[in-house]
């Protein structure tokens, strides 16, 4: 009881800016909250934030692993786009190629880019940025390879229900979000995984002298954060019907990262917070959407961006708050 | 006498809940070396701090060349001529050696570096030592002696007076540090003092003229060192008179008839890795309570790390109730094996310090049962609730995080860490270090119950009346090596000292090792 009080309260900094931003359109733009049927299912701004930030959500459920040892995994956005690119070119092909097979060579593709970062990592003992930056680098290579440097359009409607179809009403992008964090909870939450990875990450020598198999450990994290990214690149590839090496999942790795680290999980490694980087994905999409529904230039969203990020981990910093409220303190004595 | 090079006098230092120094005090004269020697937490590497800037004192006087100093920085210390050589090589691996040795004090003009200089002024300084190396070459391309090397000529490339060498040897084999004695005795030879710490006994013998013994933060003495015996100057380090010791051991403490009947169940032929431990063997009785005695840096540390595992033993053999079963090549091993090793270093080898107490104390035993047998969380609390009352760990909760409790209080939950493993074989390294009178007690009385249940416990500890009252057998160790075991009546605080002591030019050893 105690626990789940206690990690509750490291969320309250970002469910905090949630609050402040939802409240601000509720002041400033109540239809932002309004939601309508269509062939039931259900539409509107909130709807929209989940079903657009389903990709961070993804990226940072498997991102909140890597980070919870330490490490970090730079090559999520080049993954999405090795995935898109292995899909494109499989319904090339055969466009009649079943779901299920499409899917599986995907997805195993990304696993096996997941757990080349993991060996690095974990077995050849490379520092994790350099490790994934490799991958992040020489990946959209692989994949402008596949595809033969092009884009190509994906046109299949199995396929295309992944991230554009209707599951109980709503976006199946954000049931399978769903899915992911009690898939999740299940075999990392309940089984003796997350203490491992906690252990690992927050005092490795410690956890390798218990017998903690901390090599494992990392090469599983990476594995899974591989295989995660891979779900969102099919995801993404199938919303936008198409596949563009050069584009697909750009910058998608920072957004990850910052939606763990606005959750809760420090980058230094140890305790990790699931709900918080779901949290702090949607604090992301959030603002994103707010800030389309006031027109502003989507190429001007990346400043309020910042700034939000910042705010929300000086908030986070015990340090930053007692020195502020000090400075305040100060100037009210004066 | 003349005027000495360094005095200082009454210095003390404290730190919040410790007081590291108090009035201890360092003499050095110019063309000595000085050996500054004590256990751990003795405060040699506070009152050298203290010398050259790191730490500031609290009390006390600092006189240089007759005139009061107290540096702020050790670049303030490095100016006034007061240097100092740290264990591990301060150097910059991937530069040259040249860069390294005018690193922060390079000559320029105009902003442009004077690369011809800076390589001249670099072999120059190493030539004082005799080393002729291409000073062009990244540091690390050179073996561990000669960057030693290139870290003194850094240090007394500047003018240096006094000298500090923090453990300098403890990675060099002996033709290296004979190569480093020559250039010490070098320095002297130029009116240099040098400050020497070190663990290995011998080599202060053969090099030092005189010696400090710190102990708990107070000076014990000033000797020449020609003139102070070896085992005098270890009781003086670990506190004990020479002529108060008892020639047996007070309890008369026998090998319970189990232990001392039956076959070994863990022992190891002929252990070692290369510059980490010359051969050993070991073996050890199931409720049998054994030891391992000697001086920090001894070697012992690295025995336990051997048998557990986490130093991968190069030669050998380990077999378990007289099956060969091959050398641990993983912690993970050793425990699946049903040993358990309680580290010297809480803090870094041991708490995992933002999880709870309950998941620090599950953490091995979880481990052991790997991913998929998951502990439920009932039985995790029901085992966390058993040890911290039978250990009355004090803990506000289960699911407090174990960096909150007190050193006493961290110990008995990563003790407890390996009970619940139920070990057949517990290695305790210190397990009463640093922490207060009543918790020892209890670990004292922790481990004789252990035993009891049958339970092999492997004592390492600086403490010699832990190591009397509590085991039946005692192997003593001296500069990585095993030189002794003595067992029963035969151990004291005595015999121990004098088998550390030992060296081949020394008599009267072998009453100790019949």
């Amino acid at each position: 009881m105690k626990q789940s009080l206690k990690s509750s309260s490291s969320l309250i900094w970002p469910l905090a800016g949630l609050g402040l931003l939802l409240l601000f359109n509720a002041v400033f733009n109540p239809s932002f909250f309004s939601i309508s049927i269509v062939d039931g299912n259900l539409y509107g701004n909130l709807i929209d934030i989940f079903r657009n930030g389903s990709i961070t959500m993804i990226l940072a459920l498997g991102m909140c692993l890597v980070i919870a040892t330490g490490g970090v995994d730079l090559s999520v956005g080049t993954i999405m786009a090795i995935t898109g690119a292995v899909v494109a070119i499989i319904y090339q092909s055969d466009p009649d190629t079943s779901l299920f097979v499409a899917l599986l060579v995907a997805l195993g593709v990304a696993g096996v880019a997941g757990a080349l970062n993991g060996a690095l990592v974990a077995y050849a003992r490379i520092q994790p940025i350099i490790a994934t930056l490799i991958l992040m680098v020489t990946g959209r290579g692989i994949a402008s390879f596949i595809t033969g440097e092009k884009q190509i359009a994906v046109e299949n409607d199995a396929f295309g229900y992944l991230g554009t179809g209707h599951l109980i009403a709503l976006p199946f992008s954000m049931v399978l979000v769903f899915l992911l964090y009690g898939l999740m909870v299940l075999g990392v939450r309940k089984t003796p995984v997350a203490l491992f990875i906690e252990a690992t990450g927050d005092n490795e020598d410690a956890a390798h002298f218990s017998g903690v198999n901390s090599k494992m450990i990392k090469l599983l994290v990476y594995l899974v954060c591989g295989l995660f990214a891979g779900l969102a690149g099919l995801v993404e590839t199938s919303n936008i019907a198409n596949s563009d090496p050069s584009q697909l999942g750009i910058y998608r790795e920072l957004d990850a990262i910052f939606a763990v680290v606005v959750g809760g999980t420090a980058l230094s490694g140890g305790r990790f917070s699931l709900i918080g980087a779901i949290i702090g994905a949607l604090l992301l999409q959030t603002l994103t959407t707010t800030l389309y529904s006031y027109g502003v230039d989507s190429a001007l969203s990346p400043i309020p961006k910042a700034v939000l990020i910042v705010t929300v981990c000086l908030l986070r910093s015990d340090r930053f708050r007692k020195q502020f409220t000090s400075l305040y303190a100060r100037k009210n004595v004066a | 006498m003349p005027d000495p090079l360094l005095s200082m006098r009454g210095i003390s230092k404290a730190f919040p809940g410790v007081q590291a120094l108090s009035e201890a005090n360092l003499t050095l004269y110019r063309g000595e070396v000085h050996a500054l020697m004590g256990e751990n937490g003795a405060g040699k590497s506070t009152l050298i701090k203290t010398l050259t800037g790191v730490h500031q004192r609290d009390a006390g006087e600092v006189l240089f060349e007759g005139k009061p100093i107290k540096p702020a920085a050790p670049l303030e210390a490095e100016g006034l001529g007061i240097s100092t050589v740290f264990q591990e090589v301060n150097l910059i691996p991937h530069l040259s050696v040249a860069e390294n040795i005018s690193l922060g004090r390079q000559r320029s003009r105009f902003g442009f570096m004077q690369w011809k200089e800076i390589r001249e002024r670099a072999e120059r300084a190493l030539k004082r030592f005799d080393v002729e190396i291409d000073v062009t070459q990244e540091v690390c391309s050179y073996s561990v002696a000669i960057q030693q090397m290139v870290a003194i000529a850094r240090a007394v490339d500047i003018d240096a007076k006094l000298l500090v060498l923090d453990e300098p040897t403890s990675s060099l084999d002996e033709n290296e540090v004979e190569e480093l004695f020559a250039v010490m005795r070098k320095l002297c030879a130029q009116g240099m003092g040098i400050v020497f710490i070190t663990h290995f006994l011998d080599q202060v013998y053969s090099i030092t003229d005189r010696i400090t013994v710190l102990r708990n933060g107070q000076s014990i003495g000033e000797y020449e060192t020609a003139k102070l015996p070896r085992i005098e100057l270890i009781s003086h380090m670990l506190g004990k008179p020479v002529d108060q010791l008892a020639d047996t051991g007070s309890d008369g403490l026998s090998r319970s008839e189990a232990a001392s009947q039956g076959e070994a169940w863990l022992e190891a032929k002929d252990l070692s890795k290369e510059g980490v431990m010359s051969s050993f063997d070991f073996e050890i009785r199931k409720g049998e309570a054994a030891g391992l005695a000697g001086l920090l840096g001894s070697g012992r540390t690295e025995t336990a790390k051997l048998l557990f595992g986490i130093l991968k033993s190069d030669t050998g053999e380990t077999s378990m109730a007289g099956n060969s079963v091959g050398n641990p090549k993983s912690p993970r091993q050793a425990i699946a094996r049903k040993i358990g090793f309680c580290s010297e270093d809480r803090k870094r080898e041991g708490i995992i310090p933002n999880l709870s107490v309950r998941e620090n104390i599950v953490l091995a035993l979880q481990a052991r049962k790997g991913f998929i047998n998951t502990i439920s969380r009932q039985e995790q609390n029901r085992i966390a609730d058993k040890f911290i009352k039978r250990l009355r760990i004090k803990t506000p909760s289960r699911e407090t995080p174990i960096r909150t409790l007190s050193g006493g209080n961290q110990q008995k939950a990563l003790l407890a860490r390996w009970l619940a493993t139920d070990p057949d074989l517990i290695i305790l390294d210190e397990p009463t270090r640093g922490i207060d009178i009543g918790a020892r007690d209890e670990i004292e009385e922790l481990i004789r119950e252990l035993q009891k249940e049958g339970m092999a416990v492997l004592l390492i500890s600086s403490e010699l009346e832990e190591i009397e009252r509590l085991c039946e057998r005692v192997w003593v160790l001296r500069d990585r090596q095993f030189v002794g075991e003595l067992s029963d009546e035969e151990i004291s605080e005595k015999a121990i000292m004098s088998l550390i002591a030992h060296s081949d030019e020394m008599e009267g050893s072998d009453e100790a090792e019949s």
